[in-house]
């Protein structure tokens, strides 16, 4: 396998000495498509601006691969009212040319927007939009914080789709922050489960029956993905933190996923 | 030459060509301070500049170069309590606009020697554009111009999107800095045209103007300099024949011309 174009080494932030991401292992090569879920507050977005260089890192390592260009799709394109700004000139902005850009918009389904105000975009558009921006970059890592926000279901699927696609094409590696468990689980190659720590990790098929995801997620969502599930071998208290659980099932319960980077009790 | 010196000598002309240059900046900046929020910023530093007329008065050092020199470090430090987050951004902006404001005319008042017009610099004076001002403007609006050209994807891009300013390797911190370096400078030079308390309308109002008409930002920026044209000579010319304060007569043409535009353009381009 070639080197990892980013990994992460023990990798911890720490806001107002509250650890928001705590020691975090993680390579991300090309080819992968990575998915970081995790509840509320878990320090997903917080970690991935960590690997983006624009989060102040407490502890540990981000390694980057040498000349790396990073194709970013933040969460929302949030415009000031008084910016006029048309998706032609905003593609403009990433510095490429304009061949480049209306092949970037095409490939991502709203090439007829070009002269459109992004004002104007519905929300589905601007994801696309953003993607398209951020493709037009021809990236070797392409990083996006909850992709399919205000998107309607089959738009979901169809954007999950054409990231998939579009890893194939540059044949760059993605990592994705999800909230939508079940086209996560259709749509990824490994998932990680983020909790402060990483939880679990593994094959998507896997991680439904993980007991930390569980534990994470809740029995109804994780018996909605999985047919069976076994016993938990740890919980968390209020503060994220792990506190022993029911430590006699330590050995049997992690099967199947490749690696947990948490403390065994 | 001839014509050019009479022209020069006239204070009409040398107040107009001054507000012209001034207009010139006023349009670029004034976008950033509609797009980013930043009028009561605006406000804060226009106010500061007082203290540092005052302040360069006690250390006797040209105006010009104390009021910038007030207004940047006003600006650092703005930019430094702001991130503490200890006080809301606008409370923090409306503490510091008015104590620069009162301590700069207290200390004024300390100093019965130094006879300043204080009418002409809260709300600007006609009379008071000298030659040496009109070359602090010309050399401001060229390198304030400069560094918008070198700067504008860099600038605009933060101002759109920071974190993917960011991420596509824009400074983003140092282009803060450098706007607010000019802003600094835009309001030493703009001071006499407008006065203190009218700067930032010169900045916002042809701005908002423009945004009106406008569909895209460098059409913007253009629209908000030839805005700016139109409430400087008809300001000014204004002051002049009616003998109105110069400032107030710029910041109402400047006014009029935004409610005609708003008043008579169709649906609000987006």
């Amino acid at each position: 396998m070639t080197d990892a174009l980013v990994s992460l080494e023990n990798l911890t932030v720490r806001l107002d000495e509250r650890p928001v991401v705590d020691r975090v292992n993680l390579k991300i090569h090309r080819g992968d498509i990575i998915t970081i879920i995790g509840p509320n507050g878990a320090g997903k977005t917080t970690l991935i601006k960590a690997l983006l260089g624009i989060q102040k890192v407490s502890a540990g390592r981000v390694s980057v691969e040498k000349n790396l260009v990073i194709g970013y799709v933040p969460q929302h394109l949030t415009l000031e009212a008084t910016l006029p700004l048309s998706v032609k000139r905003f593609m403009l902005l990433s510095g490429r040319a304009l061949s480049e850009c209306e092949s970037a918009l095409a490939r991502t389904g709203v090439g007829h927007l070009l002269h459109a105000s992004v004002h104007h975009l519905s929300g589905g558009e601007k994801q696309r939009l953003l993607l398209a921006r951020a493709l037009a970059r021809k990236p070797d890592l392409l990083v996006l914080d909850e992709p399919a926000q205000g998107v309607d279901i089959n738009g979901q699927a169809s954007l999950y789709d054409l990231i998939r696609q579009l890893r194939d094409d540059l044949n760059c590696g993605v990592i994705m922050i999800s909230h939508d468990l079940h086209l996560v689980m259709a749509a990824t190659d490994k998932v990680i489960c983020l909790n402060q720590h990483v939880c679990c990790s593994g094959y998507p098929a896997d991680i439904s029956h993980d007991p930390a995801f569980i534990e994470t997620f809740g029995r109804p969502v994780a018996e909605s993905l999985a047919v069976y599930h076994h016993h938990h071998n740890h919980s968390h208290d209020l503060h994220g933190d792990v506190v022993d659980g029911n430590s006699q099932n330590a050995s049997s319960g992690h099967g199947g996923h490749t690696e947990c980077s948490h403390a065994h009790h | 030459m001839p014509i050019i010196d009479a022209v020069l000598d006239d204070f009409f002309w040398r107040a107009l060509i001054g507000g012209l240059g001034v207009a010139l900046v006023a349009g670029p900046l004034g976008c950033f301070v509609v797009w980013r929020r930043m009028a009561y910023f605006g406000d804060t530093l226009a106010h500061s500049a007082l203290l540092g007329i005052a302040l360069s008065f006690l250390i006797s050092v040209p105006l010009n170069l104390g009021v910038i020199i007030t207004c940047v470090i006003l600006a650092m430090a703005l930019v430094l309590l702001s991130r503490t987050k200890t006080l809301a951004t606008d409370t923090l902006l409306g503490i510091l606009a008015h104590s620069a404001l009162a301590i700069g005319l207290v200390t004024l008042s300390f100093m019965p020697d130094v006879r300043v017009d204080l009418t002409g610099l809260l709300f600007g004076d006609l009379l008071a554009m000298s030659r040496e001002d009109l070359l602090w403007i010309y050399g401001g609006a060229a390198l304030i111009l400069v560094l918008l050209a070198v700067l504008w994807r860099g600038l605009l891009m933060s101002t759109i999107h920071e974190e993917l300013a960011r991420v596509e390797g824009v400074a983003v911190e140092r282009l803060r800095l450098v706007l607010m370096l000019m802003f600094s400078l835009v309001i030493a030079v703009a001071m006499k045209i407008v006065g203190v308390l009218l700067i930032t309308a010169l900045l916002i109002i042809p701005a908002a103007t423009a945004r009106r008409l406008a569909h895209n930002p460098e059409i913007m920026v253009a629209m908000a300099v030839a805005f700016g044209f139109v409430a400087v000579s008809g300001g000014l010319s204004l002051s002049w024949h009616l003998d109105t304060p110069a400032g107030p007569s710029v910041v109402v043409t400047a006014f009029a011309v935004f409610l005609l535009v708003y008043g008579t353009a169709g649906k609000v381009r987006t």
